[in-house]
């Protein structure tokens, strides 16, 4: 036999209407009433008290009157339901005849459930309970930024504090479970939830939109490839730069224009810092501990951009890895700081790839070679240069990999006065500035200003310790 | 209201904040003695002082201006600067 449910509230015309109904349907049906306002409405009939919108949190309600058939027989399964009067709708749910003095249909009104800012406390009140997280109580006159400091959370800068109520309404950027456990973090390798990564992101500034694309860059983070254990570890400048290619970019406004690679634009600048403090609370990876650089670079607080893949003439960096332009990626860079190259003259491809060429040379140092990879970010002004002459990305990889065989005579030990150097036995050969696929160019920045940048990687790019990863973005 | 926070770690330390590891030996550290300026804790420091002194430990000797307020911040900073650990005197 069927069950039913009828949620009501007072304060909605379209239930006072029914009220006259539902002595007749507590007679004829197996129905049980919720009210979310008044628990004496409706007068005269037994109602249940659903003024905590328990009831009608964990049944979705969304409008009032609602009236939900049950099947009872393998548990309790929700068959059907049906929102506002429609008098056709109501009998055939319940197999009634409502000949009574009624409209033939009324909409209803909104759930209290979703009074606005009701649904995210009803989700810290109702559904946080199994979130799986230590909770720390913040005393009174304690501050709750510095509570974050001293419990040594923080990157430096202030943390926006994780309350549940952020912490779940972040979950709500991702279907993943908060639950899932999305890979070990190094250098603890501490098994790392998708709610663990959503608590670092209410600190770092995230909005719940960005969450795809952090749950992402943390996934890449963690594949073996990208060798996050060794990035952190390392005496070298490095640390993981983001790149998100792809419309989720656009969608969530990220910043590829202008300053591309600078300050001001929150999803650049938070999806990059919820990566890094990923690593730092969940994995452990704090400067003199683990992470044993020398000098860092700023961009360990943060270096996430988005490609600007608009009007470009290339290919994007994705399409290059063999996604679709549709679809959005994250890609993660062992990456030093920005080099900048200037070339205001060149109007010739061939011009301008022995400036990048001289920039790209000197990289890491002048005798280092086949060592550490590199970014060339292009902006729009020297990628017109490229364009007019229709020259694909190809075409100026190619063409800087042959500006770059340099000579081993000026690369061995003491070349130049300059102790630093390969062994003696290169002096006889050419040795290519990087190795093969590790010169990478991506288009980004404003449209004035005849400037590109170099990244330059970690020293032990490759094979041997990190190669740039890119995955998907999922939701 | 008390504020409830969502632990970002992976909770392998104890809640709650931790004091800083004590030092396995004070071979080769600087150890500041810091008098809050109550009687007698002058004498209590000097006997310290004397017993790290036969062990060839290096001291530090500061003072507070006074034992009702908490240090001023230069004091603070001058002591963590040039110590690695401190010693206080609390008591008359």
């Amino acid at each position: 036999m069927s069950q039913y449910v009828l949620v009501v509230k007072e304060d909605c015309e379209t239930c006072r209407l029914l009220a006259s109904l539902t002595k007749r349907l507590i007679d004829e049906l197996d129905i049980t009433i919720y009210s979310q306002d008044n628990p004496e409405f409706p007068a005269g009939v037994p109602v249940i008290d659903d003024t905590e919108l328990e009831y009608s949190f964990n049944h979705r309600l969304e409008t009032v009157p609602t009236l939900l058939k049950f099947e009872n027989e393998s548990g309790l399964t929700e068959l059907e339901r049906t929102e506002g009067w429609d008098r056709n709708e109501w009998q055939r749910l319940t197999g009634l005849n409502f000949l009574e003095d009624l409209p033939a249909f009324r909409p209803g009104c909104g759930s209290k459930t979703l009074d606005p800012g009701m649904l995210d406390q009803l989700a810290v009140k109702f559904g946080s309970a199994d979130l799986e997280a230590r909770r720390l109580a913040i005393e009174d006159g304690e501050d709750e930024i510095e509570a974050c400091y001293d419990r040594g959370w923080s990157d430096g800068l202030p943390l926006v504090p994780p309350t549940e109520l952020r912490v779940v309404k972040m979950l709500q950027g991702t279907r993943r479970a908060p639950s899932e456990i999305i890979g070990n973090v190094p250098p603890d390798y501490a098994p790392c939830s998708v709610l663990k990564v959503a608590v670092n992101a209410v600190m770092a500034g995230c909005k719940p939109e960005y969450m795809p694309v952090v749950l992402a860059a943390v996934e890449a983070a963690l594949l073996d490839e990208f060798c996050m254990h060794g990035l952190l570890a390392t005496t070298y400048f490095s640390g993981p730069m983001v790149v998100v290619n792809g419309p989720i970019s656009r969608a969530i406004g990220m910043n590829s224009k202008g300053n591309a690679l600078g300050q001001g634009n929150r999803a650049n600048a938070t999806i990059g810092r919820a990566l890094q403090l990923v690593i730092r609370n969940v994995g452990g990876g704090k400067p003199q501990g683990v992470d044993r650089a020398a000098l860092g670079n700023p961009g360990k607080y943060t270096f996430c951009f988005a490609e600007d893949e608009t009007n470009s003439c290339w290919d994007s960096y994705s399409v290059e890895k063999g996604f679709d332009s549709q679809d959005s990626t994250v890609t993660l860079f062992a990456a030093d700081g920005v080099q900048g190259i200037v070339d205001q003259k060149s109007r010739t491809p061939e011009s301008l790839c022995r400036s990048f060429a001289a920039g790209l040379r000197v990289a890491s140092h002048p005798k280092m070679v086949m060592a550490a990879d590199a970014f060339l970010v292009i902006t729009p002004e020297h990628e017109r240069v490229f364009r007019d002459a229709e020259w694909s990305k190809t075409r100026v990889k190619a063409e800087l990999e042959s500006l770059l065989q340099i000579d081993g005579a000026e690369l061995v030990m003491g070349a130049g006065g300059i102790a630093e150097g390969l062994p003696d036995k290169f002096a006889d050969k050419v040795v290519p500035k990087f190795r093969a696929g590790g010169l990478n160019i991506v288009r980004a920045g404003g449209g004035a200003g005849m400037f590109s940048a170099i990244i330059a990687g970690w020293g032990a790019s490759g094979s041997m310790g990190s190669v740039p990863v890119t995955v998907k973005v999922g939701h | 209201m008390t504020m409830v926070l969502m632990d970002p770690t992976a909770e392998l330390n104890p809640d709650g904040r931790m004091p800083l590891p004590k030092p396995k030996s004070l071979n080769g550290l600087t150890v500041g003695l810091l008098n809050i300026s109550k009687p007698r804790g002058d004498i209590f420091l000097d006997r310290i002082d004397d017993l790290l002194g036969q062990k060839g430990i290096q001291t530090k000797r500061y003072s507070k201006p006074t034992f009702t307020r908490i240090a001023p911040t230069e004091l603070k900073q001058q002591i963590a600067t040039e110590c690695d650990v401190v010693i206080e005197a609390l008591a008359d």
